[in-house]
């Protein structure tokens, strides 16, 4: 009992310091959202003439589009990319004994840790040697590799689970090691490909540092949005980003959907809160 | 259970584009660190240290690394004082709320890292939300300048975006420690002050050895907030280094401070390993 009078000022503490956190972490995306509405510029309290006018600019504003359009190709290459190497990277790191497999396991993670900067910069100088004219493709390459990372890591995460006796005895009974593979391991590791792929996506929507540097004539939507900022600021950038904070807060709630359905809430929980590395 | 052929197909495809697209351009960047540029911006592939002299001996190349060590070293801080105490909240206070709470620090992640440091100059601006709030409410006449463009809104921001990261290896860690182990520092008569520094600080070590990697590494090497947020005063390494591939032209030189910190950073990765194995409770 005598623990309990302790615990109970102790946690309203805590609790004060945690409304605080998330006032801190909220506070900008609040400002963000009702600004994209007021009328008289992206400053100024308080705000003043709520209009949707900002939205209308956003959407008869062709640039933006056509860079949405781009930076949605690069992610689906990224994620294409990522996935076709990364699931083996997780397989062979799982199976395989091979020389240098530490180096290539840090190797293929480094870009996860790694400011942006190295990386896109490393590939800059590569591209340049080879004559590689600079264009979506050269971010679809920066994306795709650097993203490896991401699709090992949940894959990887995923292996450590799966129970090997499936594959054994699909093998056993006569399947070749493809058969095996398409029927067996990978409708095994769904929701780790589907949950890695959606981080890939959005991660690569999202991503600038890397293409800043591999940037062609066609601007992704961060870089566009950059661009503007660098020319002055108007409330039409919160307009988008208001937009894309809700793709954002469907694609979150949609992968939270589709493991708490596969898996049960506390192992999400549980799987979410744990950055697994092989 | 698997054949020779199978370990290789898994293993040559990810092995041969890691190679060509990671290990090859790091190392094509270590080879241009010693290569010099001359000033009809050809590059020379020479072999000599004179960018690493120069490293050393022009000040502002230095000094801004230290001032982007600092700046990190204060987001990484600040991150954990943040971050700490809210993963302690949710792991052992929140009860069933914990999902939710959990929600509500990953739902930030998810926002544009572009976005929120954009944010944060609507906030902070001379006549962004902040300062003329100030003036409506009449605490200041005029706004206050050094919110903006400063090392103090890059630190701020930079906070902001790294808490969150900082707080999910913490989090995994608390989340880890068997409860029989505090109930048990608690029948054996310890106070609440005694459980958590004895018992519950020293085993989530680990997560914030992990947190505190993340935030200082990610931190060190932003160019974005300090171009948008930094003002003169704010300027990072990765600035410099943005410069020296664009306008200045001198890749060399720009490829010794980027090697630079990629060593700064894998030592301070692998120290991180090193450490947290040592904290780790198995």
């Amino acid at each position: 009992m005598s623990s309990e009078t302790v615990t109970i000022p102790r946690s309203s503490w805590l609790l004060l310091h945690a409304v605080a956190v998330f006032a801190f972490l909220y506070l900008p995306i609040a400002v963000l959202i009702l600004y994209s509405f007021n009328g008289e510029g992206v400053g100024g309290f308080p705000p003043h003439h709520l209009t949707l006018d900002w939205y209308r600019t956003l959407f008869a504003d062709g640039p933006i589009w056509d860079s949405v359009l781009n930076s949605l190709q690069v992610a689906f290459a990224a994620m294409v990319i990522s996935l076709a190497f990364g699931v083996p990277a997780a397989l062979a790191l799982d199976r395989a004994q091979f020389p240098g497999k530490a180096l290539f396991r840090r190797l293929v993670l480094l870009p996860l840790i790694l400011p942006g900067i190295i990386t896109g910069l490393s590939l800059l100088m590569l591209f340049n040697l080879t004559g590689t004219r600079l264009s979506l493709l050269t971010i679809m390459l920066g994306h795709g590799t650097a993203l490896i990372s991401v699709a090992t890591t949940e894959v990887f995460a995923g292996l450590q689970k799966l129970d090997r006796a499936q594959e054994e005895a699909s093998l056993d009974l006569g399947a070749n090691y493809w058969q095996t593979f398409w029927r067996i391991t990978v409708p095994n590791l769904k929701l780790p490909i589907v949950g890695a792929a959606l981080l890939i996506f959005t991660l690569s929507m999202d991503e600038i540092a890397v293409s800043f540097f591999l940037i062609g004539r066609d601007n992704t939507l961060p870089l566009e949005i950059w661009g503007r900022l660098r020319r002055g600021i108007t409330p039409e950038i919160n307009a988008i980003s208001t937009v894309i904070f809700i793709f954002s807060l469907v694609a979150i709630v949609f992968w939270y959907r589709l493991r708490v359905r596969a898996e049960g809430s506390a192992d999400v929980m549980a799987e979410l809160s744990e950055p697994t590395s092989p | 259970m698997f054949s020779r052929a199978y370990k290789t197909a898994v293993t040559a495809p990810p092995l041969v584009w890691v190679a060509v697209f990671l290990l090859v351009p790091y190392l094509l960047m270590f080879c241009y660190s010693f290569w010099s540029v001359t000033p009809a911006q050809t590059i020379v592939h020479s072999w000599d240290l004179g960018n690493y002299r120069n490293l050393l001996r022009v000040d502002v190349y230095w000094q801004t690394l230290l001032r982007s060590m600092w700046i990190a070293a204060r987001v990484t801080i600040f991150s954990l004082l943040l971050g700490y105490p809210l993963a302690y909240f949710l792991s052992f206070y929140a009860g069933r709320r914990k999902d939710l709470f959990y929600q509500l620090v990953i739902i930030p992640l998810w926002v544009s890292y572009l976005v929120r440091a954009y944010a944060w100059k609507t906030i902070l601006g001379s006549d962004g939300v902040l300062n003329t709030l100030l003036q409506y409410v009449h605490l200041t006449k005029h706004p206050l300048e050094f919110l903006l463009y400063s090392p103090f809104a890059v630190v701020l921001t930079l906070t902001h975006i790294y808490t969150p990261f900082t707080f999910l290896p913490i989090y995994a860690a608390l989340e880890h420690i068997p409860r029989n182990l505090v109930e048990a520092s608690h029948d054996l008569g310890a106070t609440p002050a005694q459980t958590f520094w004895k018992v519950i600080f020293p085993l989530s070590i680990p997560g914030v050895l992990a947190g505190a990697t993340f935030a200082f590494v990610l931190s060190l090497g932003d160019f974005l907030a300090p171009l948008l947020l930094g003002g003169p005063s704010g300027i990072m390494i990765s600035n410099i280094v943005v410069s020296l591939f664009g306008a200045a032209y001198n890749w060399p030189l720009g490829a010794a401070i980027s090697l630079c910190m990629l060593v700064l950073v894998v030592s301070l990765l692998f120290l991180s390993e090193r450490l947290e194995k040592k904290w780790s409770f198995s």
